[in-house]
């Protein structure tokens, strides 16, 4: 690929704009109260553990970690699920309605949580899902399928068709096929698909938080609400936004071959 | 390649249909029941007909003029960005080192701003902006700028500006890449044979090639920042007044803060309304993009 003069220093300078906020934010966290009110220091003179201890010990602190991962995860699986054979029928099929049975799904990906956030709350509280993990993973699902569909309807439509003619000649039901043959195929497809559905059903938190009260509470919700009664404890906050940080940044290391193709919802 | 006509793809298309029906078209009944209600709490209602909407599209009442302000500053908000962030995310992109093991550091910081959560972010850029405890706040005080997020109209602006290309420019970078990724070495060489400039390269075949990426980055940093809530609301909370205040601050303000039930239902029709028709509107250009290209191209 060919690049641009002066790639280094824009690429240098432009992570380093990216690093910055993140390093002030660990820098905090390991620094006293104290420290962050009275001085500007570049780094924690008197560095602590004070903060991360205090989450790690107090369970309705790491609780929420726990709350998070599991609607994540939870969301991850439905949504994967659900949206692999609608991959297959789209990518394969023409039907009655499948090209604006496409568009909604689209424009549900697109739809503003603000918009969902009371009538979710109402629906929620009747059918007696509102404080649990499902409740929040069902909710996420209304951007999560639309966007694993659309990634794998990209996958498979990269599998050549004739692989699907000759598995059934050879006898191949419609279930092994998908099992046995396509799934392994489309496997980083997948992993991608995943990686979506994680990320963007971890950083969601308007409607995590309107639909969890004590039980079901998302980390991030509890960080807002904990920090602002005990006026602005700082160093917790930091200590909390970075251990936030790390699942993520976990998931982008074991799929960073295939950030770039999965990037391009696998249509490049 | 041509599609099979087969109507019980139907089958393998219902799971999908009934989860998203059960979270897009059920809440969404509730949303147009509120929206020709009114309520004085104790969960009585009287009908209104169309009168929120009448309301709603009317400058000159409190609810209007809210809306459209509010609507007014998301719009100007997300042109921004979109000025901002796609020429910046094509400049990242080809800076990307070639190989070597430069290239998956370079995907790993890039990708992380997108995988923190939203809220985060806004505290990451609360506590960097903060003139007393933050590094970029303290750093332009020192320099001599008279720089407060929280008590200024344009810092807010310029904080809530830089903190969103800060966290969503990666996504147009990382999609460039793909796009770049996908362009064949020869194409450089005949490029290279004809003597092809630093700038004709790009033109002829690089642009074209991130065409169709370029497409979906615009439509997702274009939606995204049309409703844009958690960040600017941990940061600025809509202020200073409501300088900041978007559409979905507005909504959940008028929604969950006030309960107006019917007002915060008309605005949601209507908001869905736009985002709707933008949607179509990407949706049909990025088809008939799509259906000039050479079929199945699709990456793996």
């Amino acid at each position: 690929m060919h690049s641009i003069p002066g790639r280094r220093l824009i690429m240098g300078l432009f992570l380093i704009f990216l690093l910055l906020p993140i390093y002030w934010l660990v820098n905090m966290s390991f620094k006293t109260n104290s420290e962050i009110v009275s001085t500007m220091t570049l780094w924690p003179h008197t560095p602590t553990l004070q903060h991360y201890k205090r989450i790690f010990t107090d369970e309705s602190w790491y609780s929420g970690y726990i709350n998070s991962l599991e609607y994540v995860v939870l969301n991850t699986i439905i949504s994967i699920s659900v949206a692999l054979p609608a991959a297959y029928a789209f990518s394969r099929y023409r039907f009655l309605g499948d090209k604006h049975l496409f568009f909604w799904l689209l424009s549900n990906r697109m739809a503003p949580a603000a918009v969902y956030a009371l009538p979710f709350f109402n629906l929620y509280s009747a059918i007696g899902l509102f404080d649990t993990p499902w409740a929040v993973a069902l909710a996420h699902c209304i951007f999560n399928v639309p966007l694993a569909v659309w990634i794998l309807e990209g996958f498979v439509s990269g599998v050549p068709r004739e692989i699907d003619e000759t598995a059934f000649l050879d006898g191949y039901s419609f279930p092994r096929f998908f099992i046995k043959i396509l799934v392994p195929l489309i496997a980083s497809g997948i992993g991608v698909a995943a990686f979506f559905c994680f990320m963007f059903s971890w950083v969601e938190l308007l409607l995590a938080r309107t639909l969890t009260s004590v039980s079901a509470k998302p980390i991030a919700a509890i960080m807002t609400r904990t920090v602002s009664a005990s006026g602005m404890d700082w160093g917790l906050l930091a200590a909390a936004g970075v251990l936030t940080i790390i699942p993520g940044a976990l998931v982008i290391w074991f799929v960073r071959n295939y950030i770039a193709s999965g990037f391009a919802l696998g249509r490049v | 390649m041509d599609k099979t006509v087969n109507q019980k793809a139907w089958f393998l298309v219902l799971p999908v249909f009934l989860v998203v029906a059960f979270s897009a078209v059920l809440p969404l009944m509730t949303v147009v029941n509120y929206s020709m209600q009114d309520t004085f709490g104790n969960n009585q209602f009287f009908w209104n007909g169309v009168g929120w909407f009448k309301e709603l599209l009317d400058p000159s009442t409190d609810l209007g003029g809210r809306f459209l302000a509010s609507l007014g500053r998301n719009l100007f908000f997300s042109m921004v960005i979109l000025a901002i962030e796609v020429p910046l995310g094509i400049v990242v992109a080809l800076s990307m080192p070639r190989e070597g093991w430069t290239v998956a550091a370079c995907l790993v910081i890039l990708a992380l701003p997108l995988l923190i959560p939203w809220n985060v972010v806004g505290t990451i850029w609360q506590i960097f902006g903060r003139p007393d405890i933050g590094l970029l706040g303290y750093v332009l005080n020192a320099a001599g700028i008279d720089y407060n997020y929280v008590s200024n109209d344009i810092d807010a602006w310029v904080t809530v500006i830089v903190m969103d290309v800060w966290h969503w420019t990666s996504l147009v970078a990382l999609l460039c890449y793909a796009g770049l990724k996908s362009i064949p070495e020869a194409y450089y060489q005949a490029a290279q044979i004809d003597g092809a400039s630093r700038w004709a390269v790009f033109k002829a075949i690089q642009l074209p090639k991130m065409n169709r990426v370029l497409l979906i980055a615009v439509l997702l940093r274009f939606m995204d920042s049309f409703m844009i809530y958690t960040e600017p609301f941990v940061v600025t909370g809509g202020g200073p007044g409501n300088s900041t205040t978007f559409v979905s601050i507005e909504l959940v303000k008028i929604a969950l803060g006030q309960f107006d039930l019917g007002k915060a239902a008309a605005l949601s029709l209507v908001y869905n309304l736009i985002i709707l028709i933008v949607c179509w509107i990407f949706y049909t250009v990025m088809t008939n993009a799509g259906a000039e290209r050479k079929p199945q191209e699709g990456a793996v």
